[in-house]
């Protein structure tokens, strides 16, 4: 995949030196590159999904030092120095992410378009309070959007990893 | 899609008031972009420049003085629904902090430019203007405390100077048997109705010493509606939930409402009485 950017004659370039998945990565971008179509296009990684395109449903939902945003509606300058995380960097050396083996063993997707966004957003959730309520749970995932499951499996897979989690320290 | 655009990233407020004063409405400040740069994209608005005011230090914090709780414009949503100081003198502001729009919105919009934005479907500006906090305004050649009441101008719009900035919200701290409530009601993404109460008691006379209550969403702008809290100050609790229908009534009408997909103008009307008389009680048992 090409890093390269078809510059504008007068573009104005601002160099982005951040970490991606857990590896340093230096990139040019212009003021108004997205940090979804720097991170689909440039780089390569298509796990997160442009849907709305404004902040509503959650598809393109990255984690920034560990906070969900949303990458439609983030300029990408913003990651400089920052610590990006999408759904392909969640698995360790081959190894699924107990919130992804939870979605897998409890049905949590059917389509799956908005499973990474729900996913990273679990974790989110989960980094800050390992042991939320069910309406804690659905306060914080409110702004992630599912058309096919009906939420029930998703709430399902995010309390049992939970669980998982806390009763393997992960 | 966004068109290209330049950025400046000052690192004063000085320097911020000098390119939006040099560069007029080609310029838009920016912080954490989550209306602007919809707008944007939606091709709305269209600047050849943003100014990133997220350089300037000492603007992202809350404190407390001189009586008041001072916010500053860059705090985010984030930040002010976990914030254990203001938790403990506003409740009410942290709770509907912690109801902006989502999660990610709330990670990186900021008070400021939720204020600034004016869009007319935001919570914050309807509280504020019931709590009577005052917006600070700074430009290179000074600085101006501007009544959250006035602060509103229309849809999109304040009363900012061209080359002004917020840099910071200034809450009083709530009297002693004071408590305030904000309540919304909507069920599409932005909120259709918001009512704010904020009121203080007479503990020994069982009734209200004051009360400023606020609306918005329903219209264009967050505003005060001195009329329908001429009705409840003064009163007994009794009196006071007694009469909180009429003054429902005088806040529908005050609201401005328009009919659009949110609702019609009889309807929104409605809720804000329906929203008065919930915030009232709300506010009341709190004290």
């Amino acid at each position: 995949m090409s890093k390269a950017l078809s510059k504008h004659p007068d573009a104005q370039t601002i160099p982005v030196s951040f970490i991606l998945n857990g590896r340093q990565q230096e990139i040019e971008v212009e003021p108004h590159e997205l940090l979804l179509d720097v991170v689909r296009e440039r780089l390569g990684l298509t796990g997160v999904k442009r849907s709305c395109d404004v902040q509503v449903c959650g598809a393109c939902t990255l984690l920034v030092d560990g906070r969900p945003v949303s990458a439609c509606t983030t300029l990408a300058f913003e990651v400089r120095g920052r610590s990006v995380l999408t759904i392909e960097g969640l698995a360790e050396d081959g190894k699924l992410h107990p919130l992804q083996e939870s979605f897998i063993e409890h049905g949590g997707f059917q389509c799956g378009f908005c499973t990474p966004g729900m996913i990273l957003a679990a974790k989110a959730l989960l980094d800050e309070n390992p042991n939320p309520s069910e309406d804690e749970l659905k306060h914080f995932m409110h702004g992630n959007i599912c058309r096919c499951t009906g939420y029930k499996k998703i709430i399902e897979s995010i309390m049992a990893a939970a669980k998982k989690m806390r009763s393997t320290g992960r | 899609m966004l068109r290209r655009f330049h950025l400046e990233e000052p690192r004063s407020i000085g320097e911020i008031s000098e390119l939006l004063g040099r560069f007029g409405e080609s310029a838009k400040i920016y912080a954490g972009g989550t209306e602007l740069l919809l707008a944007m994209k939606e091709g709305l608005v269209q600047y050849e420049r943003l100014i990133n005011v997220k350089g300037v230090q000492g603007l992202n914090e809350v404190a407390n003085g001189n009586g008041a709780i001072k916010i500053g414009a860059l705090c985010t949503h984030r930040q002010l629904e976990n914030c254990p100081g203001l938790q403990q003198k506003l409740p009410a502001f942290v709770e509907l902090e912690h109801n902006v729009a989502n999660v990610r919105v709330r990670q990186v919009g900021t008070i400021g430019g939720n204020l600034c934005f004016a869009e007319p479907h935001a919570d914050p500006g309807i509280l504020l203007v019931a709590l009577d906090a005052k917006m600070i305004a700074e430009k290179a050649s000074g600085k101006r405390e501007i009544a959250a009441e006035e602060f509103f101008v229309d849809a999109y719009e304040t009363c900012l100077e061209p080359d002004e900035l917020l840099t910071a919200i200034e809450v009083p701290l709530p009297a002693e048997n004071s408590a305030a409530a904000y309540l919304k009601f909507g069920y599409l993404e932005r909120p259709s109705v918001g009512v704010a109460v904020a009121l203080t008691l007479i503990p020994a006379e069982k009734s209200l010493a004051d009360i400023r209550i606020g609306v918005g969403c329903a219209g264009p702008a967050p505003k005060r509606v001195p009329a329908a809290e001429e009705i409840l100050r003064g009163k007994s609790i009794e009196e006071a939930k007694r009469e909180v229908a009429k003054a429902g009534e005088v806040a529908g009408r005050a609201a401005d409402a328009i009919s659009d997909l949110h609702g019609s103008q009889e309807y929104k009307e409605h809720i804000v009485g329906v929203l008065l008389k919930r915030a009232l009680h709300s506010a009341l048992s709190q004290c």
